[in-house]
């Protein structure tokens, strides 16, 4: 199967980890992530303003990018997929937005946001299947207890995301089981780390990421994941005493594509 | 208590919300997660934009301390959805020239090795124009 793919400026630069190793376990299962040619940073956040247009230009022409090649677009970072899946949900659902849109890309041909848009982690659900998964696990990671932490832009808003229960979510809980680990389920899973207000008050991003560190280990964490390079800088900035990992990561430990970097 | 007509329908306008149906639960700011750091809380910014009471919001440090967290319009049990409120708000102050909240100037002092540039992408998104 082959699927476009949007990778985003972090994960060419600060996330390298998480890209690279979201295309080894992809090639495993069998999935091959075509890069979207000159594919233009999202913006990190999406606008909510129905008068913005120029902002989302960029998250509409990879959309439209994937439209044209018939595939499905895919996004592992939590932010990319947040700004693009919004955007799209703008376009088929205000018809004055998508108007602007269309009369300022005219030269492009018009689109309407047919293209469906998956997470990295709705992929292996639902394109690939956590049983298929749990089938090419070669370094089972048994008697890990894992906890994994969504943050806010995976989940919401859900009228828009729909990829899971905002407050009680198990698809990465599911992933985290597929590898053969435990899962840890602790309350503020789905609360925020802080976000980009660690640029300007970064005793703020501190104050809730310990209290989301202090939550997994109180219920037995070893080890945190997540898809969103920024919830890793500020769950690592402020202090955590277990690691902080891209979920590709450990897919592509249990897959047997992680290089040994210790070796 | 000055009420701003135009600005109030101009932000209801661009923000989508429809803040008449606010019930005054306060359930959006119970759940925000920059409670502590603002002084106008996301139940104040529907209220104030509902009364057209909005000087004191566009001159508020608060605007720049949502996150963009989408808890309150998850949790708003009337379907409010505050942050839009918020945003449009903050739009309306930043869209005014030379009223950008950082420049990149700021920026050198503030980074470390590891910051992503997810931080300054969405920083430049949220307080520039
Ligand atoms: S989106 Fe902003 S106002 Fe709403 S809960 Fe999150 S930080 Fe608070
Ligand atoms: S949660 Fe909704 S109804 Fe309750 S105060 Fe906030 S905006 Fe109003």
């Amino acid at each position: 199967m082959k699927v476009s793919y949007f990778p985003g400026c972090t994960l060419k630069n600060k996330a390298k980890d998480l890209d690279m190793y979201a295309y080894k376990s992809a090639e495993v299962l069998g999935v091959t992530l075509e890069e979207i040619e000159n594919w233009q940073c999202c913006g990190g956040v999406f606008t909510t303003a129905n008068d913005e247009v120029a902002t989302k230009l960029s998250s509409i022409r990879a959309l439209k990018y994937a439209g044209d090649k018939e595939q499905p677009l895919v996004t592992v970072c939590s932010a990319c997929h947040n700004v693009i899946k919004q955007t799209n949900h703008a376009m088929q659902t205000n018809s004055a937005f998508a108007d602007k849109v269309n009369r300022y890309m005219a030269a492009d041909g018009s689109y309407k946001g047919e293209t469906e848009v998956y997470h990295y982690l709705e992929m292996l659900r639902d394109l690939v299947g956590f049983d298929v998964i749990k089938e090419k696990v070669v370094n089972t990671l048994k008697g890990k207890k894992i906890a994994a932490y969504y943050g806010c832009l995976l989940l919401r808003p859900n009228k828009v995301m729909r990829m899971d229960d905002p407050e009680n979510p198990t698809i990465m809980e599911d992933l985290i089981k597929s590898l053969g680990a435990d899962a840890v389920v602790y309350a503020k899973r789905n609360e925020c780390c802080g976000g980009y207000i660690s640029l300007e008050s970064p005793d703020a991003a501190k104050k809730n990421s310990i209290a989301i560190i202090e939550n997994a280990k109180v219920n037995g964490a070893q080890m945190i994941i997540t898809a969103c390079p920024l919830c890793k800088y500020n769950l690592e900035k402020c202090g955590a005493d277990i690691p902080v990992v891209y979920f590709t990561e450990l897919l592509a430990e249990a897959l047997g594509v992680k290089e040994d970097t210790n070796a | 208590m000055h009420n701003n007509k135009y600005l109030r329908d101009e932000i209801i306008r661009i923000s989508g919300a429809d803040v008449s149906k606010c019930m005054r639960c306060g359930k959006c700011s119970a759940t925000c997660p920059a409670y502590d750091e603002m002084e106008y809380h996301p139940h104040q910014f529907v209220n104030m934009v509902e009364c057209g009471d909005i000087e004191p919001l566009l001159n508020s440090e608060s605007l720049y301390k949502c996150l963009s967290c989408f808890a309150c319009i998850d949790r708003c049990p009337r379907g409010v959805q505050p942050a839009k409120v918020v945003e449009a708000v903050r739009l309306t102050a930043i869209r005014k020239q030379g009223a950008n909240h950082i420049t990149a100037d700021d920026i050198p002092a503030v980074v470390d090795a590891d910051t992503p540039q997810q931080l300054l992408v969405s920083a430049f998104r949220k307080y520039t124009k």
